[in-house]
C-alpha cells in the first residue's frame, strides 16, 4: 500500500476559496456571486481583491442561478456559492432550463454538502444532489477529495466551457494530494495500485478509503483504491479496467445510495462486465444534528464500513 | 418607423402566429397576439441590435450581444409571437415558420437555444426565470460599461412566481438603471382571470415599493401608444432605477372571437376558425 501522510488538515471549502482567489488574479472573466454566505464559502479574499467582481444577491438562490445564466450569456464566468442544499434541489429547475439546457457558462460551487455539516442537521445535509446533478443533461458534477484538489478543480473548471457543478464541504480533512496537481475533468486518480478489490471513493470518502486500503493490507489484502472525483462525466474506462484485474468493487461516498457514486458505477458494469458490488452511503434515509465524526460512524460511512464492505463483495467473488 | 409600417408588420406577425398554431395544432396564440404590437416596436423600432448580415443574408446573431440591447422573453409560452418576430426582421428563413413546433425543428414549443436558433439566448417556458436573466444580462452590460438596454417580457401570471420579485428586490439594490421589464398585463391565466385566480393587486404600487420607475401603457394594442411608452421608458433609464412599462393588452387581440377570454391561452384553431382569423388580418408581408 503505498503510504499516504499529511502534515496539514484543511477545509474543502477553503481549497475553493484558494482557486477562486487564485483565478480572481488571473482570469478577468471570472466573477463571484453569493446567496449571503461568503464567510462559509471563503470568499473574502476574492473579494477584497476583485470588490467590483462579486455580486452578493442575498437569499435568493433562485434568483442568483438567474443573474449567473445572464452573466454568462454575455460572456463571463460566474461561479455561483451557496451551501449544496441551496444550490441544487431548491434551485433544480432554475439550474435546468437557464443553465444546462440553455448551456450557459455557469459554476455553481456549492459547500456543507452531506453529512459532514454536522450540527446544523438534515434540512441543511443534502445527500441526493450528485443524484439530481448526475441526471441533468450537460451537467458535470465534480465532488474533489481534499484542500489541494479542491482548489485545482475550483481553477480548472474555469478552462471548461459548460455548466458545473462542484460540490465540496465544511470539516478541515486530511491535505493528501499535491499542491501543484494538474486537475483534469473526467478523468480518475488511482490513490493506490491494487488486485484484489477496487475501492471508488469520492470526496471525503476517499482519505477513508485509504484508512481502509491500510487496515485491509494488514489482513493480507490488496486494495486497489480510485479516486471518482468527476462523477459525470464518469471515466469508465479506469472503472473498467481496474474491475476486471480485481473483480469485485466497493464504493464510498458521503450521498445517498439512490442516485450518486455508486449507481453510477452499477450501471456501467452491468452493462459491459457484471461484477459483485458493495456500496458504502447513507441508505435511504436523512441525517440529522452531530459532530461529523460521530454522524459518519453512525450512518457507516468510514474506513470501518469500506473495510467491512471489502471482505462482504471478497467473498462473493 | 412609421406607425403605419409598424402595424402592417404586426398584421403579419398575427397571420404568422395564428397559422404556426393552426399548423401543429399546439401552442398559445392568445398572449401572442395581445403582445405583438410591442415586441414588434422593439424590433423594428426601438432596439438598436446588430445590422450585420452574414453570408447567407441574415442577421449575424452574437449570443453574447455586446453593444446591442437585449430582449428576453419570460413567459415562453408566446414563443410564435417571437419566432414570428424574429424571422421577419431577418434573423432566420420566414419559411422556417412552418416547422414550429414540428419534430426536428429549431422553433421548439418553448424557446431554447439547444438547436441554436439565432436570435434566441435562453430558454424559457418554465416561469419566473427571464427577470433574473435579464438582470444578468444588465448587470454585465454595467461591468463593461456599455450604454445598452436590456427588455425582458413577463406575463402578469407570472408575477405570482416567487423568483420574480427576487429578482425585483435584486434590480434596484445593484441600481440596474439599464433595464426594463414589460409586464403584459392582460389579467387573464390558464385557470381564468387572474383577480379570481390569484390576484396580483397594485403591480404598479408594488414595484413601486421595490424601487422601481414605472410607466404605465394604458392600450399596449395601440402602436402610437406603444411606440411612446418605449420613449418614455428609455428616457426613465440610465437614472438609478430600473424600470417597468406596466402593459395593459387585450389577450387574442386582432382576432375578434380570441380577445377577452383566456380560453385560447392555449388552443388551436380549426380549420374554419383560421380563416375567420386570417380575414381579420391583413397579409401585408407575404405569407411564408
Amino acid at each position: 500500500m503505498k503510504k499516504y501522510t499529511f502534515t496539514d488538515k484543511k477545509d474543502t471549502r477553503s481549497g475553493f476559496g484558494a482557486g477562486i482567489a487564485e483565478l480572481g488574479r488571473s482570469n478577468p472573466k471570472v466573477l463571484a456571486l453569493c446567496a449571503d454566505l461568503v464567510a462559509s464559502l471563503k470568499l473574502d479574499t476574492f473579494i477584497k481583491e476583485n470588490p467590483e467582481r462579486f455580486i452578493q444577491v442575498g437569499i435568493a438562490e433562485a434568483n442568483m442561478i438567474g443573474i449567473s445564466a445572464g452573466l454568462a450569456l454575455s460572456g463571463y464566468i460566474p461561479y455561483a456559492t451557496t451551501f449544496a442544499n441551496f444550490g441544487s434541489g431548491r434551485v433544480y429547475d432554475q439550474i435546468r432550463q437557464s443553465v444546462a439546457y440553455s448551456g450557459t457558462n455557469v459554476k455553481i460551487c456549492v459547500s456543507h454538502a452531506g453529512l459532514t455539516l454536522g450540527e446544523d442537521g438534515a434540512t441543511h445535509q443534502i445527500l441526493e444532489d450528485l443524484a439530481m446533478m448526475r441526471a441533468m443533461p450537460e451537467m458535470t458534477v465534480i465532488n474533489p477529495c481534499d484542500y489541494n484538489q479542491t482548489k485545482a478543480a475550483t481553477i480548472a473548471i474555469a478552462d471548461y466551457q459548460g455548466p458545473v457543478y462542484l460540490r465540496f464541504g465544511r470539516p478541515v480533512m486530511p491535505i493528501f494530494t499535491a499542491d501543484d496537481q494538474k486537475f483534469e475533468i473526467g478523468k480518475a486518480w488511482t490513490v493506490n495500485e491494487g488486485k484484489d478489490v477496487s475501492i471508488f471513493a469520492t470526496g471525503h470518502l476517499v482519505w477513508e478509503a485509504i484508512l481502509a486500503g491500510e487496515i485491509l493490507e494488514q489482513e493480507g489484502i490488496d486494495a486497489e483504491i480510485i479516486n471518482i472525483h468527476t462523477i459525470k462525466p464518469l471515466d469508465e474506462q479506469a472503472i473498467l479496467q481496474s474491475a476486471s484485474k480485481t473483480r469485485c468493487v466497493v464504493t464510498a461516498e458521503e450521498h445517498q445510495l439512490n442516485g450518486g457514486l455508486g449507481d453510477a458505477v452499477c450501471q456501467v458494469l452491468s452493462r459491459n462486465m457484471p461484477t459483485p458490488v458493495e456500496m458504502v452511503g447513507v441508505n435511504n434515509s436523512f441525517g440529522e444534528s452531530g459532530v461529523p465524526a460521530q454522524l459518519m460512524e453512525k450512518y457507516g460511512l468510514n474506513a470501518k464500513s469500506i473495510v467491512e464492505k471489502v471482505r462482504k463483495v471478497m467473498a462473493r467473488k | 418607423m412609421e406607425i403605419q409600417e409598424l402595424e402592417d408588420i404586426g398584421a403579419q406577425v398575427r397571420r404568422d402566429i395564428v397559422r404556426q398554431v393552426h399548423s401543429s395544432q399546439s401552442g398559445h396564440p392568445g398572449g401572442s397576439l395581445g403582445c405583438t404590437d410591442i415586441v414588434v416596436a422593439l424590433y423594428f423600432s426601438e432596439m438598436r441590435i446588430n445590422e450585420n448580415r452574414n453570408a447567407e443574408g441574415f442577421l449575424e446573431f452574437n449570443r453574447e450581444g455586446v453593444n446591442e440591447d437585449l430582449f428576453f422573453l419570460s413567459n415562453g409560452h408566446i414563443s410564435p409571437l417571437f419566432y414570428s418576430v424574429l424571422a421577419r426582421r431577418g434573423y432566420f428563413p420566414v419559411s422556417e415558420l412552418a416547422t414550429f413546433r414540428k419534430i426536428n425543428s429549431r422553433l421548439q414549443g418553448h424557446p431554447a437555444t439547444h438547436e441554436h436558433l439565432p436570435g434566441i439566448r435562453i430558454a424559457s417556458g418554465s416561469l419566473g426565470q427571464g427577470l433574473s436573466v435579464g438582470a444578468g444580462a444588465a448587470y454585465a452590460k454595467k461591468l463593461r460599461k456599455e450604454d445598452r438596454l436590456v427588455y425582458v417580457l413577463m406575463g402578469d401570471g407570472e408575477q405570482q412566481e416567487g423568483q420574480v420579485w427576487e429578482a425585483v428586490q435584486f434590480a434596484p439594490h445593484h441600481k440596474l438603471d439599464n433595464l426594463v421589464a414589460i409586464i403584459d398585463w392582460n389579467g387573464q391565466q390558464i385557470d381564468g382571470p387572474t383577480d379570481k385566480v390569484m390576484n396580483n393587486l397594485d403591480l404598479k404600487a408594488k414595484y413601486q415599493a421595490f424601487g422601481w420607475d414605472t410607466v404605465d401603457l394604458d392600450n399596449g394594442n395601440n402602436m402610437q401608444h406603444v411606440v411612446e411608452a418605449l420613449k418614455q421608458a428609455k428616457e426613465k433609464t440610465g437614472k438609478g432605477k430600473p424600470v417597468v412599462i406596466l402593459m395593459r393588452t387585450g389577450m387574442g387581440h386582432g382576432v375578434d372571437f380570441m380577445m377577452g377570454t383566456h380560453k385560447w391561452h392555449g388552443a388551436a384553431p380549426n380549420d374554419p376558425q383560421l380563416l375567420a382569423a386570417l380575414n381579420q388580418l391583413p397579409e401585408t408581408l407575404g405569407d411564408y
